[in-house]
């Protein structure tokens, strides 16, 4: 047997995983979004019906909202626990980390907890300006949801990158005249860049596929993946959920492969 | 080069001593002077405390309590290193990895607010200055050891420093490289004519570039002077050692000469003394006939190093002697010589500890 065709023989396995779970089920979503009342149109509906595109802007937007934030309060922390020793440190970090083992379901219920009806920061309100504050159930819930979930996975990345940066070149900096802020644009944030584009996008394609947090807290919050679930289960509208998914896969792969060609150059010269 | 100009802050160094907070004293309470323009230069073997010292100058580390550093007898011991407009060179360089070599050497110009007509003035002429001639494009990544030096060099001198802080710039590079890049490094600090402090552990770069030596052990000074004072005139047997070959001896003196298993050698300064340190530099030592000379040994070992050839010569004293002889001296192992030792090529050390 020759090398090469024992490379191939050891690939035939990865290649039957992929086709059978992958590659079918892909092509089948495709066909079965193109099998509806409206055939292929089904497809432009995502953008052409306001309900669907309103939707899918909502979702876009909680996703990148929801990302920024996540990779500023990351950010900092990250920094701040790779450089700062004090008592109880490796407590916070085990705390901050915490949420990684959750599932959504837990986190929407983590939520309605502190925001919901009988939650804790309602009960706070009322008493202080007798006033019951409660968002857990609206978009904003599902905000702090996500942020909560992603938060720890970025802080992890970014404790990870912030230990390999090379202290001489702030140092460097410096010795040029930088001030903090200067050595955070110019040193700091350039050699976070490839972990911060690698954890963003796992933050972002998180958020815009989530579904456990915003099924917990309410079953109308305007998401794309509750749409799905709602046309898919409820509606029994199989072409459109199809359609619909598809739809959330192409937009979120295209975002991705968008901010990864934005910080592409900065990225490679970092490398 | 007698076009040079005097650049650059004078320096002092008041006491300045470290304690880590691990309770490391990795540098002992010193004093030192560095004149405007001077070029000195922190010597020692690794962990001796040079790079402290260094870093108390640049603001990246705070001395212990009572210490303070002057530039041109202004206190700035309470400043950080952003306000003291030092030019730092690292051992790995630390040039920024998402900036031209145009921009690495003009970074801290922007930071002053330069207008860019100047500051792609002053970087051409800092291009030209270290040879960086077609590169200013690149990426660091694209350069090779020597050149990512000398861009660290540009960057550093670019915001004409009060002082330049060099920290083994050279390590990194390999021996000929080295040795070529050591002779630039030495034109261009004369050129400039600025103060620098100049760390190195490699003794022969050390005599080359510097105008003094701070020579260093376990985090104290062990001496200060010129290249030729810390080589003819060591105050240790650590600096004798340290710097240059010795052959170091210990005999007893009676009436004026030392007293060695294979002959006696006169000496000045001392007449009597029980047990005498002294130093010999292999180069002052001369073969002599065996017959005649007041020392005399068996040559152990011949080697020929090109330019010159180094005997090891066993049974003259009560440790082995490298020789340095010209090349053109034939003797073999086993043969007998004799050596001479004029007088003033011996050094009498205090004793150690
Ligand atoms: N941040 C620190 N905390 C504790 N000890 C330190 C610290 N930095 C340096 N030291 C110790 O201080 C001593 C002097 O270190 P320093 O870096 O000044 O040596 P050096 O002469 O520059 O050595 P080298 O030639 O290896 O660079 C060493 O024993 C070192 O381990
Ligand atoms: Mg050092």
């Amino acid at each position: 047997m020759s090398h090469k065709s024992f490379v191939w023989i050891c690939l035939l396995p990865l290649a039957a995983v992929t086709a059978a779970f992958f590659v079918l089920p892909m092509a089948r979503l495709l066909v079965t979004g193109a099998e509806g009342p409206r055939g292929l149109a089904e497809y432009l509906a995502i953008l052409a019906e306001p309900r669907y595109r309103a939707t899918l802007l909502n979702t876009v937007l909680l996703a990148a909202a929801n990302t920024i934030a996540t990779l500023i309060v990351a950010t900092i922390a990250g920094l701040f626990l790779q450089r700062h020793r004090f008592p109880g440190r490796a407590v916070l970090v085990a705390i901050l980390t915490f949420p990684l083992a959750f599932p959504g379901v837990v986190i929407g219920f983590m939520i309605i907890l502190l925001a919901g009806r009988q939650g804790l920061i309602g009960d706070v309100s009322s008493r202080l300006v007798g006033d019951k504050i409660v968002f857990a159930y609206s978009i904003y819930g599902l905000f702090l949801g996500y942020l909560y979930f992603s938060i720890p996975r970025v802080i992890l990345t970014i404790m990870a990158a912030a230990q390999k940066l090379d202290p001489s070149l702030e140092e460097a900096a410096r010795s040029l005249g930088a001030g903090s802020w200067a050595v955070l644009r110019d040193v700091v944030l350039p050699a976070l860049a490839p972990a911060l584009v690698a954890s963003g996008a796992i933050a972002f394609a998180t958020a815009m596929g989530a579904f456990g947090t915003a099924f917990t807290l309410a079953t109308n919050i305007d998401v794309l993946p509750m749409l799905i679930y709602t046309e898919f289960t409820l509606a029994g509208n199989l072409a459109t959920s199809a359609a619909l998914s598809v739809g959330l896969g192409v937009m979120t792969w295209l975002i991705l492969a968008l901010a990864r060609s934005f910080t592409g150059n900065s990225v490679a010269a970092a490398g | 080069m007698n076009m040079m100009t005097r650049h650059g802050a004078a320096l002092k160094v008041e006491n300045c001593g470290k304690t880590f907070a691990d309770g490391t004293c990795a540098l002992a309470r010193a004093t030192l002077d560095i004149a405007q323009s001077e070029t000195l230069v922190l010597l020692g073997p690794s962990g001796c405390g040079k790079t402290t010292l260094l870093r108390i100058v640049a603001g990246l580390e705070t001395p212990d309590s009572g210490g303070r550093v002057l530039f041109d007898g202004k206190d700035l011991t309470r400043q950080p290193i952003e306000k003291r407009n030092v030019g730092m060179v690292f051992q790995s360089y630390a040039l920024f990895p998402n900036m031209s070599v145009a921009d690495n050497i003009g970074y801290g110009l922007k930071l002053r607010g330069l207008p860019k007509t100047e500051r792609a003035a002053r970087v051409a002429e800092l291009v030209a200055l270290t040879n960086l001639g077609g590169l200013e494009d690149r990426r660091i990544d694209q350069l090779s050891g020597g050149q990512r030096q000398r861009v660290a060099l540009a960057r550093a001198v670019a915001i004409r420093p009060s002082v330049l802080l060099l920290d083994e710039p050279l390590t990194a590079l390999d021996a000929a490289l080295r040795e070529r890049l050591r002779g630039e490094l030495n034109d261009l600090l004369r050129k400039l004519g600025i103060t620098a402090i100049y760390v190195t552990h490699d003794q022969a770069e050390a005599m080359e570039l510097g105008d003094r030596i701070v020579v260093m052990r376990k985090g104290a000074i062990a001496q200060v002077g010129t290249p030729r004072e810390i080589y003819f005139t060591p105050a240790n047997r650590f600096v004798a050692e340290f710097v240059g070959a010795a052959n170091i001896i210990e005999a007893p003196i009676e009436s004026g000469e030392l007293v060695l298993p294979g002959g006696r050698v006169p000496v000045s300064g001392r007449d009597a003394m029980s047990r005498a340190v002294a130093m010999v530099r292999p180069e002052t030592i001369m073969l002599a006939d065996a017959a005649t000379a007041g020392l005399a040994g068996t040559v152990d070992s011949v080697r020929f190093a090109g330019d010159r050839q180094r005997i090891i010569v066993r049974d003259a004293a009560s440790v082995p002697l490298a020789v340095d002889a010209p090349n053109t001296v034939n003797v073999s192992a086993g043969e007998r010589v004799g050596l001479s030792i004029p007088p003033a090529a011996i050094r009498l050390l205090p004793e150690e500890d």
